[in-house]
C-alpha cells in the first residue's frame, strides 16, 4: 500500500477511512470491519486519530485483536487511540449491503432482519417453523439447523439437505 | 498487578453492578467446565458459546463496578484478587454442575434456563438505567440472554418431554436447585438503594415475569414445580457455599501464581 498523503484534513481523513475500510474482520475474513458495521465513527485529533468501534458480541475473543489490528493498519496517521462504544448496541442489520452479498459468497448466509430481541415478548415453546434458509452453495430451501452456535458466538451451524453440505448462519441480533 | 487480596467498597452501586458481574463470572466459570465434556459436539460448542457470552458481560459488569467504586481496580484484579467473601453472586451460579455427577446435562440445562430467564428480565429493566454505562452493557447483554434462555428452553423441554430416564433426571435437576432460586428475588437494602437511584429494579420486581416463563416451559416439557422451599442462600453478602472456595482456587490459580502475569 502506498503511504497516504498527510496533508489536507480532509484528505487525511479519506485517507484514513480508505484504509480502514481495508481491514478485514479476524473471524470472517470475507468482509472488512466498515462492512461489519462496528467502526461507528473515524475523528482527527491533535496527534493522530481517533476511531470509536463497537463490540459485536459482549464475549467476543476478537474484540482486543480488532483494536490491534486498526491501530497496527493506521499507525501512519500518528497517535491512534481507539473508543469502545457501546451505546447504541450493534445490530447484524448494520451489516452493509456488500457485505451481505461477500458473506453468501464466502458460504455464510447474512442475517435476516433482528426481530427486536430486546422488547418483544418472547415465543419459548411452540415457536413457529423457523425461517427456511436458501443454502448458499446450491440455492436449495431445504435446509435444517444443526446447532444454534457455531464456531463464533456470531454465527449458527446448518446444512442443506439437497447438496448435503453444512453451511454457516450469521445470527440476527 | 500486586499479589495482595483486594476489597471493594461498600456503596449500594458498586454493590448491585458486583451482584450481576458475579453471577456472569461464576456460572461463566461453571459453563467453560463443560468443554470437552458435553454429550455432543454441538452442545460443547453451545456451552462453550454461552460462557463467553456470560464473561464478556462480567468483564464489562466488573470494569464499571471498578470504576464506581474509585480504587482503580481493573476487571482483571477484580476477578482475580478478591477473596471468596469479596464475591456476590447469589450460590446458584456457583453450584458444581451436577450434585450426583460432575457434569449433569439436565441439572445445567435447568440452571441456564432459570438463569438466563432472570438475566434478561434483569436486562430489560437495566436498558433503562440512570447510569448510562449500565444501560449500554444491558441493551448489548439483553439480546445475548434471549439467545441463551431460547436454547436452554429448548432443551429443557427435549429432556422433559423426552424418555422415562430423561424426564426423572429433568425433575431431579428441578427439586435439586429449587431452593437456590429464592436468592434470586429477595430484595434487600442494596436494591431499595438501586431503585431510589434509577440504577436498576429490586430484584422481587422480577419473580411475577420469571415464574411465567418459567410455567410456560414447565408445562410443555411435562414437569411439575416444586413446592415453595423456605430455604434462603446469602451469597449476595458473600457468605458462599462450600463450592466456591475450589471454583475459585481454578480460577484464580495463574494469578495467584504469578502475579500480574500477562499473555
Amino acid at each position: 500500500m502506498t503511504a497516504p498523503t498527510l496533508q489536507n484534513t480532509c484528505g487525511r481523513l479519506d485517507a484514513a477511512w480508505e484504509v480502514l475500510r481495508q481491514i478485514p474482520d479476524p473471524e470472517v475474513p470475507a468482509i472488512s470491519l466498515c462492512e461489519l458495521g462496528i467502526v461507528r465513527d473515524l475523528r482527527e485529533t491533535a496527534g493522530g486519530l481517533e476511531v470509536v468501534l463497537t463490540p459485536t458480541y459482549s464475549g467476543c475473543p476478537a474484540t482486543e485483536l480488532i483494536q490491534d489490528d486498526v491501530r497496527a493498519a493506521l499507525s501512519a496517521f500518528g497517535e491512534v487511540s481507539i473508543i469502545m462504544q457501546r451505546a447504541p448496541a450493534w445490530t447484524s442489520d448494520w451489516i452493509s449491503a456488500e457485505g451481505r452479498d461477500k458473506l453468501r459468497a464466502y458460504g455464510i448466509v447474512p442475517p435476516g432482519p433482528a426481530a427486536g430481541s430486546a422488547g418483544q415478548p418472547i415465543r419459548l415453546v411452540h415457536r413457529a417453523a423457523m425461517t427456511q434458509l436458501a443454502c448458499p452453495r446450491c440455492g436449495s430451501l431445504q435446509t435444517e439447523k444443526l446447532a444454534a452456535f457455531g464456531s463464533t458466538p456470531c454465527k449458527a451451524l446448518y446444512r442443506c439437505l439437497a447438496c448435503a453440505e453444512p453451511f454457516e448462519y450469521f445470527k440476527p441480533i | 498487578m500486586s499479589e495482595a487480596s483486594i476489597k471493594v467498597g461498600h456503596q449500594p452501586a458498586v454493590q448491585y453492578l458486583l451482584r450481576i458481574g458475579d453471577s456472569c463470572l461464576i456460572l461463566g466459570q461453571r459453563l467453560g467446565e463443560w468443554c470437552g465434556h458435553a454429550p455432543v459436539l454441538e452442545e460443547d460448542l453451545a456451552l462453550s458459546n454461552m460462557a463467553l457470552d456470560l464473561i464478556g458481560q462480567a468483564r464489562a459488569l466488573l470494569t464499571h463496578a471498578g470504576e464506581l467504586d474509585g480504587q482503580g481496580h481493573d476487571e482483571d484484579q477484580l476477578a482475580f484478587l478478591r477473596d471468596e467473601r469479596q464475591y456476590l453472586n447469589p450460590v446458584l451460579m456457583e453450584l458444581p454442575n451436577g450434585f450426583e455427577a460432575s457434569h449433569d446435562f439436565a441439572f445445567t440445562q435447568w440452571r441456564n434456563f432459570a438463569v438466563s430467564t432472570w438475566l434478561l428480565l434483569l436486562y430489560r429493566r437495566l436498558q433503562h438505567s440512570s447510569d448510562a454505562g449500565l444501560a449500554a452493557i444491558a441493551a448489548k447483554a439483553v439480546k445475548e440472554a434471549a439467545y441463551q434462555q431460547q436454547h436452554a428452553a429448548d432443551w429443557v423441554v427435549r429432556l422433559g418431554d423426552g424418555t422415562p430416564e430423561s424426564a426423572a433426571r429433568m425433575q431431579t435437576a428441578l427439586q435439586q436447585l429449587w431452593p437456590y432460586f429464592n436468592e434470586l428475588f429477595d430484595a434487600d437494602a442494596v436494591d431499595a438503594a438501586a431503585v431510589a437511584q434509577g440504577l436498576g429494579p429490586a430484584w422481587s420486581e422480577l419473580l411475577p415475569e420469571w415464574q411465567a416463563h418459567l410455567a410456560e416451559v414447565l408445562s410443555d416439557a411435562g414437569l411439575t414445580l416444586p413446592k415453595a422451599s423456605a430455604f434462603m442462600s446469602s451469597g449476595k453478602r458473600g457468605i458462599h457455599s462450600e463450592h466456591m472456595g475450589h471454583l475459585l482456587a481454578e480460577l484464580q490459580y495463574l494469578q495467584r501464581a504469578f502475579p500480574g502475569g500477562r499473555w
